[in-house]
């Protein structure tokens, strides 16, 4: 047999074997991108770790003992009982950037939360509607762009900061301040996204199948969050990922400033603040903010990796199949 | 053949006003249309088939839309008097829809299912089982094979004929009295074309069906309606049964319509008329027959006044002022 009359006889074969394979849904051709996204994959792995460790590590330290002041151990470097060192007041940091790791990643979520819910309900109705509806909330969004956030933030801080009650989640107490926090971050940083939802809404309200979904007498709230927004879901996700990165680093912010959340409740913004207070304690203690400082570069970091392998991998005209 | 009146609409003006001026897209036509009977409107493109219809059904955007006048009864009901709440039970139950472009007239990111499943259980107050069952049968229905199993298919998983089925089983589901088919053969290819429509007329047969199928092609309404509308710049221009239409046409642009159109039985050597001249402007107010710039058999009285549509013959109308057998005013 020749080489021409063994290719001609594979290849139907071959031909049937494409035909077979059952067309990949939406979701498996964006994982199948994001899964060769090798940044995204690396980000992703960090993430599961840094969860797994403030978690997970809360099952071998108390948040007692993390909160535990002993002046006699003021200030220790790295040792057997401290790995990560002591602070000004005793307090173990291992302990410390395990119990402030959750309420860090918890304020990225939940202000993340926040934000996507104010940004897609006014981006959305402004898109949708149009009109003097669209100029009003486009007013407003604006308006609340020119504030300068992160003055913002501290007088909100300031304001409201003593206010709230403390409660309770997760078997855990938390200052009322993260509350106040997760709010004012997430109600300063919906802007953005507002205007993403809207021009995609503009667009998408304009295209054939919404005005086929129109003739089948579908209402319009079932328009806007049943057949547009889904279609708006790619800008959003990527949006939202990076924003639980901007919400950590606002926490660090506001923290580092003096007014973010109030100890003894541990965040690593507000770590850093106490290792900052005194210029001489950055120079000798440098553990006291080398690990709280070190767990927000990787987590933010390792977010806005995910965050461009999410935006890669929902564009349907990437290359990468 | 007189049939109860399903829906007669009465002198449907629909303006735009748009920044460069008013767009006179719908110029008064009235039509009524029969219980089971097939009415095909045609016209070129831009004269106001699609908007005509889009404007009984509150589809048009208001603004810049406006319908400047009319009535469009349904069974005692006046569309254009209706909230938007009660459109919405109208649109899809009573009178369904299909696009012109199946590629672009399903939502690419829900499952077929699901686009079907939602219109039923919001008409038919079916549960998401029911639902499923009833999807199930509908897309065996127009002819889909494996049906369950494609339900989970998005719909850029289907070809543009599949698609165009898929429409036809969600504007079905609610079992409505009217479809209204805008141009769904347009963007098929021609052997598509032809099963789409016989799909349709077997349809029609088993529900019931009253349908108004708009179209540019002359060549498909042949073999599937009873009454044909001819639309010329936003007016009704000629209003015929099928075949007194093909054979006894009587409005000038019918005429030319026809002469256009390749047919199998001509001599191959003659060459096809096309219509001199363009179509108006439809941004200015019209003033005497919309024809008349491009009419061979015009007279002084059609640049002044707009012709009425008079009788001719039996439930054959035409507006026009010249007889075009004498090239006489009527």
């Amino acid at each position: 047999m020749s080489v021409t009359d063994e290719a001609i006889a594979i290849a139907p074969r071959f031909a049937a074997d494409e035909l077979e394979a059952p067309p990949l849904t939406l979701r498996q051709l964006t994982w199948r991108r994001f899964r060769r996204h090798k940044m995204a994959m690396f980000g992703t792995m960090m993430l599961v770790l840094l969860i797994f460790y403030s978690f997970a590590g809360a099952l071998f330290f108390t948040e007692d003992y993390a909160n535990l002041t002993d002046t006699s151990l003021r200030l220790q470097p790295p040792s057997r009982e401290h790995p990560f060192g002591t602070d000004t007041v005793g307090r173990d940091i291992l302990a410390r950037t395990i119990y402030g790791g959750q309420i860090s990643l918890l304020i990225g979520l939940t202000a993340m939360l926040v934000e996507v819910i104010v940004g897609v309900l006014i981006g959305a109705i402004a898109g949708y509607y149009g009109g003097w509806l669209d100029a009003l909330l486009m007013r407003f969004t604006e308006a609340v762009f020119v504030i300068p956030s992160i003055f913002l933030l501290i007088v909100m801080a300031k304001t409201f900061g003593t206010e709230i009650p403390d409660l309770s989640l997760l078997g855990r107490t938390f200052s009322g301040s993260v509350i106040v926090v997760v709010l004012i971050i997430g109600l300063t940083s919906w802007m953005y996204l507002a205007r993403i939802v809207r021009a995609q809404f503009i667009s998408l309200k304009e295209r054939e199948f919404i005005l086929a979904a129109r003739a089948t007498g579908t209402p319009a709230w079932q328009i806007i969050w049943g057949h547009i927004l889904p279609n708006t879901m790619a800008p959003i996700i990527v949006s939202a990922t990076l924003s639980i990165a901007a919400a950590i680093l606002s926490e660090s912010y506001i923290s580092f400033l003096g007014m973010g959340v109030q100890p003894p409740t541990a965040t690593w913004g507000n770590m850093l603040q106490t290792a900052s207070s005194d210029f001489t304690k950055i120079q000798n203690a440098p553990w006291f903010w080398v690990f709280p400082g070190l767990l927000i570069v990787l987590t933010v970091l390792s977010i806005n990796f995910v965050g461009d392998g999410l935006r890669d991998a929902l564009d349907p005209r990437s290359r990468a199949a | 053949m007189d049939r109860t009146i399903l829906l007669r609409v009465q002198d449907l003006r629909t303006r735009f006003h748009t920044p460069e001026g008013t767009i006179y897209a719908v110029n008064g036509i009235s039509y009524k249309l029969g219980e089971g009977e097939t009415l095909a409107v045609v016209g070129e493109s831009g004269c106001g088939k699609s908007v005509s219809m889009m404007s009984i059904l509150g589809l048009i955007p208001i603004p810049p839309g406006e319908i400047a006048s009319g009535s469009a009864l349904y069974q005692g009901r006046d569309l254009l008097q209706m909230t938007d709440a009660e459109l919405e039970q109208v649109r899809g139950k009573e009178i369904a829809m299909i696009f012109q472009d199946p590629m672009t007239a399903l939502n690419p990111v829900l499952t077929i299912g699901r686009q079907i499943t939602e219109v039923l259980e919001r008409h038919m107050g079916m549960n998401h089982q029911q639902a499923h069952l009833r999807a199930v049968e509908l897309l065996e229905m127009v002819g889909i094979p494996s049906a369950a199993a494609r339900l989970r298919d998005y719909p850029h998983q289907f070809s543009g004929g599949m698609r165009q089925r898929v429409m036809i089983a969600m504007a079905l589901s609610c079992l409505p009295s009217i479809l209204i088919a805008d141009e769904p053969t347009t963007a098929l290819d021609v052997t598509i074309q032809a099963q789409i429509v016989e799909l349709v007329i077997r349809l029609r047969e088993q529900v019931g069906l009253a349908m108004i199928w708009i179209t540019h092609d002359l060549g498909v309404v042949a073999g599937l309606a009873d009454r044909v509308n001819v639309m010329y710049a936003g007016f009704i221009v000629e209003e015929a049964p099928v075949d007194d239409l093909y054979d006894n046409p009587r409005h000038p642009y019918t005429l030319a319509l026809l002469a256009a159109l390749p047919r199998v039985d001509r001599r191959r050597d003659r060459r096809l008329k096309s219509i001199p001249g363009a179509p108006p402007n439809l941004l200015v107010e019209p003033h005497g027959c919309p024809f008349a710039p491009r009419c061979e058999f015009v007279i002084e009285r059609c640049r002044a006044e707009t012709p009425p549509l008079t009788p001719v013959a039996p439930g054959h109308q035409i507006a026009c002022w010249v007889d075009i057998d004498t090239g006489a005013a009527r």
